[in-house]
């Protein structure tokens, strides 16, 4: 070509990025890995290596070392005698490590881009503009973390070791969102990139060297989903962290279930992309473009189903369709593509797989006609149209560049349509309306939010799902909670488990029989009989007679759950109404607080001062709760844009809560009350052994305003009751105060729809402390954080 | 002509020509003909749906240029293409007769010959798309570029602010095409935009165009005084449905010129209206745009958002005055491999 043709043409030509610096290093290393264990480079144990290819042309890139469960119990030790130092060390001293690292990151910048751009096959602009930037920033902001920990986070503790298992469709990124949380909270670390991605991820390990990080502080382990699994089953960490699948989410959720490991969770996504007929249309377009067309659509967050008001829709569709008309698909090395290479021919062909079985389903598919490379790995930018809600491609997360798109005619529709799914990651919201995206927003179910745009992030600003998309959350101050635990549970010692003596009834022939009263269940504001009609006798410490409770079985769950989830506008009423009904309970309480005191000096034995602080603390605990109800709020970040982010704490939805036997009461009460003044509905099974405490605050709840269906309580055996509860998909969260087995059970069973759960794993809290009794983590448990990014200005 | 409306490269080479008169014949040749637009009927429905989300064209406007990367001969290629559409302008008080004359020596050879020889593409025979002035150079300017087909675009009717007896802008029109003005930028009043009368703006813009007769209207919505991108698309879209040739953002001379948010808003507001009419309506940003690169990114937004037949000067024009002189020294760095300096090309 002359330089008189590309007058003519007007094309754009090769803009291809200089790899030689990522090449010449991986020659250096004569493209072979080892294991980064304890500061050092080890063999792997099974002296196995994998190969790891460039998608983009198929060429090999290095051999990976392939992890064995000794390579993973080295590094796991290693961690282990590297924890208390590092975690000893000041917040200041982690923060200069964490400096060093993110400098060497910014340093180390663009050789980082190619080589993640060669092993990911994703385009440079994004490795180089959006992958590795986000990269440093998150380790900046995690610098912060640490420096602040000494005084901000005082009342947490490091959990020890943590085992990160990251994918591969954001190789460093993702490393950096588990690693920087997990080093400035004081966790060691035992991390496993995916067998794709490895590279990046081992010149990391070289960064740490570089930074001179302690040694066993990080381990990068590479290999494949096996070497995952050691690191999920292994018993010397204590969090588990994950992206990826669902369904390995799930997997972990239940392997882990029970052991105690703090679990962060972040998974697949089916995102909706709600567009109304007030939008700015072209640049809802170019949203679309970032949305499922950034990183190949490999995005757990992208916006992959389009729901479009129904009277611009076509218009919409025309203007997308001229737009991949534009899209460039090639080198992923050349600076002017848009599409890249899909990570592996596996991957592709499950996207092929799904857009026929789309097509089948009844959709119309439309690839624009622009030049796909014949070699690599590549798939083209499809528009699938008229995809019904029951279409495949509607609900399956197809992880790659495919747009479905349906239509809506109401605000209320869109949102039913948007929140049609299993998962709850993220949305995006398109409308010039701010009173419109501000109403929509609280109701969709995603951790997400972006109003007029799409796929922004920032260290500042938590990122996680709602639903089956995952558990906890990453970056901002929520980001760091899930590496840290309240400091008081160090010391949590076993509950010692209640004995029930047989019991013995009245003698006869004594005064007239007292008028029996079977507590009946309470649910949907109303008490109702159990469904088979059947009760169980309470007796009290002594084994006296005390009285009977309906026996509550899976169709009282049933109907309990579907009380508490009629009652989910609960968490629309104001919080200052949410507050007054509260401190309603509380007078009520108040008035009968002998009552209550007599009730739990003959049921428990509880000396008469106990008994007393019981009933006293209860009612204080009401007042706690009444008290957050407007104060636990939100938090505006300001990330690096024109904007805010509002981070809303919102009810987690319908939880179910199994109160513990010691202090029947109080532990009741400190559970209910910041579940209830968080917004949630609640499902409560009260103590096992003493209910009656429970049943008698049937009369407070009727006497105090409390909304039907806000509360309801199922007395019951725990063991017949939690895994129902657990295994409901209409729970979105369980709290288990019992025995370290059920524990394990609630967690695993939690596992299918992926429920938030917090298990004592059988150790006893102190209702009677207030920190335990009452503190924040209680109404952390309660909330959930959503981020809406509200982009704002028009002034030019 | 391939598929795509390009002429083949084997085919012969005409100067990039520019008739004073027609935008027909304007066109390169090989380039799919223009028709050229004319007032239609005032469709104020059309205005109603126009919604712009400045952070969402902010953040276009930020990749644009970073998903699209030229280099080398396409590097050297698509700066002279930006000199082609280079409307070489002089808009100051102290323009006299022989300043004018120079800038018109260099809208014909806006590049040393031996660097165009030296590229391959002497026979281009490259110019300049204009020279812009004030009406009362625009006989000195049309003497200067007699014979070489380069136009003359006069600013007009009360340039800048547009603000002086409407009788006396038609007039001022007029005078201007009667010197052998072929181009007009006329200003439009912006209140007329600020305080929502639509149809008045039509209507001033209607005026300009029937007094500017067969010559070229290119409507200066002065951008950077409209408050929002809103009342940009909007004032653009009148300015077309009146009979605009071409829309433009600035006169220079307001505070803030032409930037790629503002440009990125009229070419949608383009395409929208050649969507609906089939009228293709050129584009100018101008003032502010001084360097290669920033001038490249231009002509990356114009392939993007309006597509290769933007790439013409019939259709696309920068106005600037400090532009050239960084592509000539740009230029000469990929011929030579060594960074140039101002004295080393002439002074336009």
């Amino acid at each position: 070509m002359s330089v008189l043709e590309d007058f003519e043409s007007m094309d754009y030509g090769p803009a291809p990025e200089n790899s030689t610096k990522a090449m010449e290093w991986l020659a250096a290393h004569d493209k072979k890995f080892n294991h980064f264990i304890d500061g050092d480079w080890v063999t792997p144990s099974g002296k196995s290596w994998f190969a790891s290819y460039n998608p983009a042309s198929g060429d090999l890139l290095a051999e990976i070392a392939q992890g064995s469960k000794k390579d993973v119990d080295e590094a796991v030790q290693a961690a282990t005698r590297a924890a208390k130092d590092w975690a000893g060390l000041s917040g200041h001293a982690r923060a200069r490590y964490l400096y060093a690292i993110a400098r060497l990151i910014q340093k180390h910048a663009r050789m980082l881009a190619v080589l993640e751009s060669l092993d990911n096959g994703k385009p440079i602009r994004e490795s180089r503009d959006i992958d590795v930037p986000l990269v440093a920033r998150h380790f900046y902001h995690h610098v912060g973390w640490a420096q602040l920990a000494d005084t901000q986070l005082k009342d947490f503790a490091p959990l020890g070791v943590v085992g990160q298992v990251i994918p591969w469709n954001f190789p460093l990124l993702m490393l950096a969102w588990k690693v920087a949380p997990a080093l400035a909270a004081g966790n060691t670390v035992v991390l496993k990139p995916a067998e794709y991605t490895s590279l990046t991820a081992l010149r990391f390990a070289e960064i740490c060297e570089e930074a001179g990080l302690p040694k066993g502080v990080v381990n990068i382990v590479t290999g494949d989903g096996e070497t995952g699994a050691e690191i999920v089953n292994h018993d010397g960490l204590q969090k588990l962290a994950f992206t990826g699948s669902t369904d390995v989410g799930r997997i972990i959720r239940r392997a882990s279930a029970g052991s105690g490991k703090k679990l962060t969770l972040e998974l697949g996504g089916k995102s909706p992309f709600l567009v109304f007929d007030d939008a700015d249309l072209d640049s809802v377009v170019e949203g679309l473009v970032d949305a499922i067309w950034f990183n190949q659509g490999q995005v757990c967050c992208a916006g992959s189903r389009l729901i479009a008001q129904e009277g611009i829709a076509e218009r919409l569709y025309e203007k997308i369709r001229a737009r991949m008309g534009k899209l460039r698909l090639g080198d992923p090395l050349d600076k002017g593509i848009d599409i890249g290479a899909i990570v592996d021919p596996v991957q592709r062909d499950q996207i092929d797989a799904l857009v026929k079985a789309g097509v089948e389903d009844g959709a119309t598919l439309f690839q624009p006609d622009i030049p796909v490379p014949s070699q690599g790995c590549y798939y083209p930018p499809t528009l699938l149209t008229e995809v019904e809600s029951s279409n495949i491609c509607a609900r399956e997360e197809i992880f790659g560049p495919v747009l479905s798109a349906t239509t809506f005619r109401t605000l209320k529709e869109g949102v039913e349509l948007a929140n049609n799914t299993r998962y709850g990651l993220a949305a995006s919201i398109w409308t010039e309306t701010l009173s419109k995206a501000m109403e929509v927003a609280p109701q969709i179910k995603a951790g997400v939010i972006w109003v007029n745009s799409t796929n922004l992030f920032d260290a500042a600003a938590g990122f996680g799902g709602y639903r089956e998309s995952g558990v906890g959350r990453e970056g901002g101050h929520e980001g760091m909670m899930e590496y840290l635990k309240p400091a008081f549970e160090k010391d949590l010692k076993d509950i010692t488990p209640l004995e029930t003596p047989p019991a013995h009834f009245v003698e006869p022939g004594g005064d007239l029989p007292t008028i029996d009263r079977t507590a009946k269940l309470y649910y949907g504001g109303k008490q109702a009989r159990a469904d088979n009609d059947s009760s169980l006798t309470v007796v009290s410490h002594n084994g006296a007679y005390a009285g009977a409770v309906a026996y509550g079985q899976y169709k009282d769950i049933r109907n309990a759950v579907e009380a508490a989830a009629k009652a989910a506008s609960w968490r629309n009423a104001t919080h200052h109404n949410k507050a007054q009904i509260l401190f309603y309970m509380a007078e009520n309480l108040s008035i009968r607080a002998h009552e209550f005191e007599d009730r739990l000096k003959s049921l428990t034995g509880a000396t008469a001062a106990k008994a007393k602080k019981e009933v006293a603390l209860s009612i204080e605990r009401l007042f706690n709760a009444a008290a957050w109800a407007d104060k636990y709020d939100g938090q505006i970040h300001t990330p690096p844009m024109r904007g805010v982010v509002a981070a809303m704490k919102e009810p987690v939805g319908t939880l179910a809560i199994l109160c513990p036997d010691d202090a029947p009461l109080l532990g009741f009460i400190s559970l209910m009350a910041p579940a209830m003044a968080m917004g949630n509905t609640s499902v409560i099974v009260p103590s096992e052994r003493y209910p009656l405490l429970a049943t008698d605050f049937y009369q407070i709840i009727e006497t105090s305003d409390v909304p039907a269906g806000v509360i309801n309580i199922v007395t019951g055996p725990h063991k017949d009751l939690a895994p129902v509860l657990a295994k409901h998909d209409n729970v979105d969260g369980i709290w288990y105060h019992g025995s370290q087995p059920l524990s394990r059970e609630v967690e695993e069973l939690s596992a299918d729809n992926i429920k938030r759960t917090w298990v004592n794993y059988g150790r006893a809290y102190d209702w009677f402390d207030p920190e335990q009794g009452s503190g924040k983590h209680l109404l952390r448990h309660a909330t959930e954080v959503k981020n809406i990014w509200l982009p704002y200005g028009d002034q030019i | 002509m391939d598929k795509n409306g390009r002429k083949l490269p084997n085919q012969p080479k005409k100067s990039l020509m520019h008739d004073v008169q027609i935008a027909n014949e304007n066109a390169r040749s090989g380039a799919e003909p223009l028709t050229h637009n004319r007032p239609r009927a005032f469709e104020p429905d059309w205005l109603t749906d126009i919604r712009v989300n400045l952070s969402a064209v902010e953040r276009r406007c930020a990749t644009m240029n970073t998903r699209r990367s030229v280099k080398k001969d396409q590097q050297v290629a698509w700066m002279l293409k930006a000199i082609s559409c280079i409307d070489l302008t002089t808009l100051a008080g102290d323009d006299t007769p022989g300043r004018v004359r120079r800038l018109c020596a260099k809208a014909k050879n806006p590049v040393r010959t031996e660097l165009l020889k030296g590229f391959g593409v002497e026979g281009l025979h490259l110019t300049t798309g204009a020279v812009c002035v004030y009406h009362t150079m625009v006989e000195t300017a049309v003497a200067a570029l007699e014979g070489t087909g380069i136009p003359v675009a006069a600013v007009s009717t009360g340039f800048p602010a547009g603000l002086s007896p409407f009788d006396v802008r038609l007039a001022e029109i007029r005078a201007s095409v009667a010197a052998g003005a072929g181009e007009i930028d006329i200003v439009i009043t912006r209140a007329h935009v600020l305080n929502g009368h639509w149809e008045a703006l039509y209507e001033e813009v209607v005026a300009f165009k029937e007094a500017c007769g067969q010559a070229h209207l290119k409507t200066i919505i002065a951008t950077g005084e409209l408050g929002s991108l809103t009342n940009v698309a909007k004032a653009a879209l009148v300015c077309m449905m009146a009979g605009a040739d071409f829309v433009k953002t600035s006169t220079g001379m307001e505070s803030k010129n032409a930037n790629l948010p503002v440009s990125l808003t009229m070419a949608r507001m383009i395409r929208e209206f050649d969507e609906r009419t089939g009228i293709k309506v050129g584009f100018k940003p101008a003032g502010g745009i001084r360097t290669a690169k920033e001038a490249v990114g231009y002509l990356v937004l114009m392939k993007e958002e309006l597509g290769r037949r933007w790439l013409e000067p019939d259709l696309f024009r920068f106005g600037a005055s400090g532009l050239l002189g960084d592509i000539e020294r740009q230029l000469e760095y990929h011929l030579t491999g060594r960074y140039s300096a101002a004295n080393r090309h002439p002074m336009g």
